[in-house]
């Protein structure tokens, strides 16, 4: 395999794609929205209890591929407990290094979600990463509306 | 089942985009149904009339202008006889196969869809022949019907007669499926819809490429097909209408050339073809086009159409010793394409490791949601042959797989 490749699939990817954490819809989710990936036909959906300003809960369901649901597991994990601005500025990181890579974000402080640095790589592949995001900014921000990435 | 019937190294060798090495790998290209590479023919043809010819069509009196409405026109017979239409004035050019739909669904779709009246299209559309009649439908109240597709992925012939009724304005239906590669018997349909007056509209963007198109043996009304996928440019692509027909529509576009005078009271519209060829059109693409029209009859379209059969075969059985592999599209009466899912691999990371090995298919819906719907799948992988694809090509294919295999094992 290509190291490229073996960036993109690390083990912990693979791991989170087989088995992804938190995949169900929260009972009583108090913020949801849909995400749609046009260009493939990927559908996501995120479901959350935000209270006090803290995410409490948060489920992911759909179908994608393993990038997307990867991304969408290790994002459930890493948001809960968190405040909504945390889970933005969280966002924000993610983003920064799906679309310009490692060297120009702080990694350390992404915990587990920098196994998702080999995306920046494979331009083709950031919807993929950051679809799950996108559907949690739409759900922080009380939008019914379903989101898309293109 | 013999080779190609034509020197393959050869025709290979016309395509000077496959000589190439990606991500340290020959490139095999198997995404022909998404669009064709060119052989050295058009990209000359292209140049030649850009270095020599170029000027606007039509309207001056000078050489250049003389040499390139020539030029058009001529690509204009070319097409002509490629799909041995009767009258040189049934081909328009257009943009491609998106456009000619919706130029017919813009006039036609306009003049004769009322309220409670029908559209007939099938379950194995591409969007572009689904969402101009949702519009039409849309606009006029009335209602789209869809022809089933079996589990193989072959039209439902049964359903037929009972979808074509005294509401149904017109059967608008594709050659070949680019989903799922399936022909469809389109003699036996515009049989049947002409026996209740019903004109029909051909998608024929995957089939030109594959297999001799006779328009006038298949008695449709409508023809549609795009440049790019034959090999030719993009930005060009033909609409045969039956004359007729033609000269039974309201104008399409309003503008320079489609005009025969204008006053500020009252315009009187140019003939057939030029009627629905408002503004200055692709020249040049057009002049592309007819060289790959040119390539495609010197290297013998029955030729093309033996290599694809032959090729299918060999891809066919090949992935289907592949344990996992399930191929979505298995008609009886196919084209060269290959969708597949693997296990449980989603098609994209299908596509991005088979991409790594030099191989480029395509992933995803296909501009075919409800066809993905009705295979209960939301995407596929999409291997798809042409006539410069090689037995070594489908071995790097399977090999590629086995890699996917490998990495989520």
């Amino acid at each position: 395999m290509s190291s490229d490749l073996k960036d993109l699939y690390q083990e912990v990817v693979l791991e989170h794609s087989k088995r992804p954490r938190n995949f169900r819809v929260v009972e009583g989710a108090t913020c949801a929205a849909e995400g749609y990936n046009p260009l493939c036909g990927d559908q996501l959906s995120v479901t959350l209890k935000l209270e006090d300003g803290v995410i409490r809960d948060i489920g992911f369901q759909g179908q994608g591929c393993a990038i997307s649901k990867a991304s969408a597991s290790l994002m459930t994990g890493a948001v809960k407990d968190k405040t909504r601005e945390e889970a933005e500025s969280l966002f924000e990181r993610v983003h920064t290094l799906v679309t310009e890579g490692p060297d120009k974000v702080d990694v350390e402080s992404l915990g587990k979600l920098a196994v998702l640095s080999g995306v920046s790589e494979f331009p083709a592949r950031v919807k993929c990463a950051s679809l799950a995001w996108h559907t949690l900014h739409a759900a922080l921000d009380g939008r019914t509306t379903s989101v898309s990435t293109e | 089942m013999s080779g190609p019937g034509f020197d393959l190294a050869r025709v290979r060798a016309d395509f000077p985009i496959l000589r190439q090495e990606v991500r340290g790998r020959p490139l095999v290209y198997l995404d022909s149904a998404a669009t064709g590479q060119k052989p050295q023919a058009v990209l000359d043809a292209i140049t030649r009339y850009y270095t020599h010819d170029n000027a606007n069509v039509h309207r001056g009196v000078h050489i250049l202008s003389e040499r390139a409405t020539q030029a058009f026109e001529d690509a204009r017979e070319t097409v002509r006889r490629f799909i041995h239409a009767k009258d040189v004035r049934e081909v328009i050019f257009v943009r491609g196969t998106t456009e000619a739909i919706n130029l017919v669904a813009a006039t036609y779709g306009r003049k004769h869809v009322g309220p409670g009246d029908e559209v007939l299209i099938s379950a194995m559309e591409h969007h572009s022949n689904i969402v101009p009649w949702q519009m039409v439908c849309d606009a006029a109240g009335a209602k789209l019907r869809v022809i089933p597709v079996d589990e193989q992925g072959a039209l439902r012939m049964d359903a037929v007669d009972a979808l074509l009724t005294e509401k149904t304005r017109l059967l608008a239906i594709t050659h070949v499926s680019n989903a799922l590669g399936s022909v469809n018997p389109i003699k036996e349909l515009v049989a049947k819809a002409h026996a209740k007056n019903i004109p029909v509209l051909v998608d024929g963007a995957q089939s030109v490429t594959h297999f001799p198109v006779d328009v006038q043996d298949l008695g449709c009304d409508f023809y549609a097909f795009s440049g790019h996928k034959l090999f030719g440019p993009t930005g060009i692509g033909v609409l045969y209408g039956k004359l007729s027909m033609l000269e039974s529509l309201p104008p399409y576009q309003g503008g320079g050339d489609m005009i025969l005078s204008v006053t500020m009271e009252k315009t009187v519209y140019n003939r057939v073809p030029h009627r629905f060829e408002a503004g200055t059109p692709d020249m040049a693409g057009a002049v592309g086009l007819a060289a790959a029209i040119r390539y495609l009859e010197a290297v013998g379209m029955q030729n093309v159409s033996q290599h694809d059969q032959w090729l299918l075969a060999y891809a066919t059985e090949a992935l289907q010793s592949i344990p996992g592999l399930k191929l979505v599209g298995t008609a009886p009466h196919k084209t060269g394409v290959l969708s597949f899912t693997l296990e449980d691999v989603h098609p994209h990371d299908v596509g991005t490791i088979l991409d790594q090995e030099g191989v480029c298919i395509r992933t995803g819906h296909h501009c075919a949601q409800p066809l993905m719907q009705r295979f209960g799948v939301a995407a596929t992988a999409r291997a798809s042959l042409a006539l410069y694809n090689t037995r070594e090509d489908v071995d790097a294919l399977v090999k590629g797989l086995q890699k996917v295999k490998e990495v989520f094992a």
